[in-house]
């Protein structure tokens, strides 16, 4: 979708602002919100790219408004309810009302270790893949109103393939319902000029890891 | 239909700190009677972002690289596999990929998209990572965020800036700062900053840790 939180290349948000020492957490509600994506994505009824989606689809003005942990809860929340494993009433009323739904497993204390080692995306490939390493390609000019990896500030624009990196887990079918569908990831490398004009910096190169169905030969 | 998909009515008054504290407080209360979390397993998540999994992992992964020439090849090759022969991740760092920094070229790691980190080996990302202002300038504008962490670069270098945006991650190997000879890795470690290894800061030089000891 072309949400707000496809961020690459736009103006006005200021100067970034490093914090000096900055805490792991800024307040404890921020931990406790993590550690429960954790532990609520090892129930095993969604994946990452359907949890990111989920943060994806919150109003423009929430997602802009609010910190990254904030957009987490708010998610997480969205979550539950989408699954049946809380309904709206609950959140509202801030209190158990309904009888829990069966879960296939939770985490416990003894495997929550487990949560912190990040599991692998490659999976064996269906067909080799269409492009190598120096292959010229074009960012597909799609706009899917569903869940995507390919930023805008790509589509359309002209790369070449640095890497082959596998064959991935594809995001956009992950969240559309159809499954991992693995497809070939790639390293696909812009020049500066290429995405923003004529008068950018000359030295500037920027890549991005697309799956093949982003992208067409050049 | 999902709860937050309407315009939103959250209050401004009142802080987000106090708002959020009784928000979370009362999902964990609701998950946990439910029986879908358990919270001495959210405690141990906790503790381990707060106390174990941090930019120290990453430091030393740096050190390493810069004191032997054929770790640093193998960490470039395959960082997943470099990385899981040193025992300092809990697991393995799944597809991660160390970028290396030269006298050509600089690299700096973004996620425009999200906010895509390599957590394993450099912990929970810092609050100027997520923000808005570095994930739409890092890509456009990478010499002006560069500016804004006081770093200048010859004009010439080539900035190479990685969008994170599969489950690749990135670690950026900066340059090994010059006067360093013969420095032990837990010596040079104290020279590797979080940000040298997103590419928006550079390694420390010596006189900087000398400062920083004689204090």
């Amino acid at each position: 979708m072309n949400g707000v939180h496809d961020m690459g290349g736009m103006h006005g948000f200021g100067a970034v602002e490093p914090e000096a020492n900055e805490p792991v957490f800024h307040a404890p509600w921020e931990g406790r919100v993590l550690a429960m994506n954790r532990a609520m994505g090892y129930l095993g009824l969604w994946n990452i790219d359907i949890g990111r989606f989920s943060r994806e689809q919150l109003a423009p003005e929430v997602y802009l408004g609010s910190s990254y942990y904030r957009k987490w809860t708010l998610g997480l929340e969205d979550l539950t309810v989408q699954y049946g494993l809380v309904g709206e009433d609950e959140l509202a009323a801030g209190r158990v009302l309904h009888p829990a739904v069966p879960v296939k497993r939770m985490l416990t204390q003894a495997d929550a270790s487990k949560v912190l080692a990040r599991g692998s995306y490659e999976r064996p490939a269906p067909a080799p893949a269409l492009f190598k390493a120096g292959d010229r390609v074009r960012a597909r000019n799609i706009h899917p109103p569903g869940h995507t990896r390919l930023p805008r500030y790509v589509r359309g624009h002209a790369g070449v393939i640095e890497c082959v990196r596998g064959c991935h887990v594809f995001p956009d079918a992950v969240v559309a319902g159809r499954g991992e569908e693995p497809h070939w990831l790639y390293t696909v490398v812009f020049d500066g000029r290429e995405l923003w004009g004529e008068g950018s910096d000359p030295t500037v190169k920027v890549s991005v890891e697309a799956w093949e169905p982003y992208l067409d030969r050049a | 239909m999902t709860v937050h998909q309407h315009a939103h009515h959250h209050d401004d008054h009142g802080s987000e700190l106090d708002e959020m504290q009784l928000r979370v407080r009362a999902l964990e209360s609701i998950l946990t009677e439910k029986g879908y979390v358990d919270s001495k397993a959210l405690d141990f998540i906790i503790d381990a972002y707060e106390t174990r999994i941090g930019p120290h992992i990453g430091a030393r992964i740096i050190a390493k690289a810069w004191a032997d020439p054929d770790f640093k090849r193998r960490l470039i090759a395959d960082a997943t596999d470099a990385v899981g022969s040193l025992g300092l991740v809990a697991g393995r760092a799944t597809h991660l990929i160390a970028v290396e920094n030269t006298p050509q070229r600089h690299n700096m790691v973004v996620c425009t998209l999200c906010s895509c980190y390599p957590w394993e080996v450099l912990g929970l990302p810092p609050v100027w990572y997520k923000s808005a202002a570095y994930r739409s300038r890092a890509v456009i504008d990478p010499r002006g965020v560069l500016a804004d962490f006081g770093v200048t670069l010859p004009a010439e270098t080539e900035i190479r800036v990685w969008d994170s945006t599969a489950e690749t991650r990135f670690i950026v190997v900066p340059m090994r700062p010059h006067g360093t000879d013969g420095w032990s890795e837990e010596k040079l470690e104290r020279l590797v900053t979080r940000n040298a290894m997103i590419g928006t800061g550079l390694a420390l030089a010596p006189a900087e840790i000398a400062n920083e000891a004689a204090t």
